[in-house]
């Protein structure tokens, strides 16, 4: 229970984080930080790498797989093309 | 090997946290992007040494899989279609986790009420992210029908599909070896919930939702992090968490209204003033009258809207706005927060034509000096410039901020037709004096406005 509670809090103190972190973004960067936050919450990748690379039956691995492409998909996706629209933004 | 996992975990949120910061700022955000996916990148490297896991190669071959498949939609997009792009991978996002949760469903022995309950929470936001991910994505592309779909019975439908989840939470948290059965149904409801929960929501509606399932995406996230008890999944999910948060309520206060309002009244057209006798007449002007009066600004304000990213026009724009400048006027843009189908979406035009990001100007910034512009060109835009905003106490966006276009010296609107914007809502805008209505296709009718200002 204790690792719990500390979990907990890590979310709390985490979410105040990302409130000063992204409160500040000026409306430009807007699509930018959506697709690069998107990339980040492909994060989801490591519990699917765990749930395809543990022992376990057939069918958990094979969704586990599943779930290792899509998340892959998400964060390549994402990190590339906000660079791609990134490269755009010129002064002059 | 458990120290160099953390180590790696450790350095890697600092990592998220560092590239989300400079995110914030046009000159960092490219580096900000880059140390990002170094943090992503050590992480996945990091996991694979985990003595937990057997099959690597398997798990190789499927993240190859799945980067193919990245690099091909991230290279071929099309920058107008941008928020597709982000709805689906968005989808994805949520779609692995649903995988990931039931996965752990079926293979794992759930003996707490917080392994229970965070299963749970995993694959109920990330079934919702993942269905309404794709309905999203089905409006945005045009394969779905952008009006606000209302069915009989929907909301009693969506409360009691709510309820029926949060029994099934209740239920499991009580009794965490209860079979599988539960989450079975679990899956069901989500999966059904994420389309009742876009399918009422239209078009101009859509930057609020897509903001949504991205803090959806992410708290998903946040939830498979309890589930295998990892501190960088529950930080870099509540990162995201917060972000598309903090971009919904920005969307939301940009239009004036509250997200549940958003979220579960459609867009109501009963207050909507369509006096019959108010319409009064319009100017429609062509293209080489509007060359005199553009020749002769001095200062022009250029106003984008979804119009804009429809017609594909950003390009025409850059090269009417080089001649503009090479004839001595000052040209600036102004975007309203709301404009396009997702936050910064017509910035986003803007700089893939080469525009410099110095010459957008904010709303706040430059409606108190409108006087001053000679013409603004209203291009593909109607409810966010929309004067009863301001003028009209009846009308169903009275309050919401708009850029003031109609205290401009002149005004031009390109638009297909007199028909109205989305919202439904009759602009007097286009009635007004010193407004002047130039019709047809905004590509079309900008590279006329080249042509003549070349020939002039």
């Amino acid at each position: 229970m204790d690792t719990a509670f500390l979990l907990i809090f890590l979310l709390m103190l985490a979410s105040f984080l990302g409130f000063e972190l992204i409160a500040k973004v000026p409306s430009t960067l807007h699509t930018p930080l959506m697709s690069g936050a998107n990339a980040v919450s492909g994060i989801t990748l490591l519990g699917a790498m765990m749930a395809s690379g543990m022992e376990s039956t057939f069918f958990a691995k094979s969704l586990g797989l599943l779930a290792v492409i899509f998340a892959t998909i998400n964060i390549v996706g994402g990190y590339l093309v906000t660079h791609r629209m990134l490269g755009m933004f010129k002064k002059k | 090997m458990k120290f160099f996992i953390e180590s790696a975990y450790f350095l890697a949120s600092i990592l998220f946290i560092l590239g989300l910061k400079k995110l914030g700022s046009p000159d960092s955000a490219k580096r900000g992007n880059l140390l990002s996916a170094c943090g992503m990148l050590l992480a996945v490297v990091a996991t694979l040494a985990h003595e937990e896991i057997v099959s690597i190669p398997s798990i190789c071959i499927a993240m190859f899989v799945g980067s193919l498949i990245g690099i091909y939609m991230a290279q071929k997009v099309a920058m107008t279609a941008m928020p597709e792009m982000v709805a689906l991978l968005n989808g994805l996002g949520g779609l692995s986790s649903l995988c990931v949760g039931t996965a752990f469903v079926w293979s794992r022995s759930i003996v707490t009420p917080l392994d229970s309950l965070t299963l749970a929470l995993s694959i109920f936001i990330g079934g919702i992210t993942f269905t309404g991910s794709v309905v999203a994505w089905g409006k945005l592309k045009g394969v779905l029908p952008t009006k606000s779909i209302v069915f009989f019975a929907q909301k009693t439908l969506t409360s009691l599909l709510l309820f029926a989840s949060a029994f099934v939470m209740t239920f499991l948290a009580i009794d965490p070896a209860a079979g599988s059965y539960f989450y079975a149904c679990l899956i069901g409801f989500c999966l059904v919930l994420g389309l009742l929960f876009v399918f009422p929501i239209g078009g101009a509606d859509m930057p609020v939702v897509i903001s949504l399932l991205n803090s959806y995406s992410g708290l998903a996230a946040s939830a498979s992090g309890f589930v295998i008890q990892n501190s960088l999944l529950i930080i870099s999910g509540a990162l995201v968490g917060t972000s598309g948060i903090i971009l919904t309520s920005i969307m939301c206060k940009a239009m004036n209204r509250s997200l549940s309002h958003v979220l579960f009244s459609g867009f109501s057209l009963k207050s909507a003033s369509k006096k019959a006798g108010e319409k009064g007449s319009y100017k429609s002007m062509q293209p080489d009258d509007a060359y005199y009066l553009l020749e002769s600004a001095k200062t022009i304000l250029v106003v984008p809207g979804y119009g804009l990213a429809v017609a594909q026009a950003q390009h025409s724009l850059k090269e009417l706005s080089a001649l503009f400048e090479e004839n001595g006027s000052d040209v600036r843009y102004a975007i309203h927060p709301v404009a396009g189908r997702m936050p910064g979406h017509m910035n986003v035009l803007l700089a893939e034509a080469g525009i410099s990001y110095d010459a957008l100007v904010e709303m706040d910034e430059i409606n108190p000096t409108m006087e001053q512009v000679d013409v603004c060109i209203v291009i593909g835009a109607n409810d966010v410039v929309n004067p009863s905003a301001k003028e009209d106490t009846s009308s169903p966006i009275y309050g919401m901020p708009v850029i003031e276009t109609h205290r401009a010296k002149n005004v031009l609107i390109l638009k297909r037709s007199m028909g109205s914007g989305f919202s439904g809502i009759e602009n007097p805008l286009f009635f007004k004096s010193n407004a002047a209505m130039l019709f047809g296709d905004a590509k079309k009718t900008l590279q006329s406005l080249v042509t003549s200002m070349k020939n002039g």
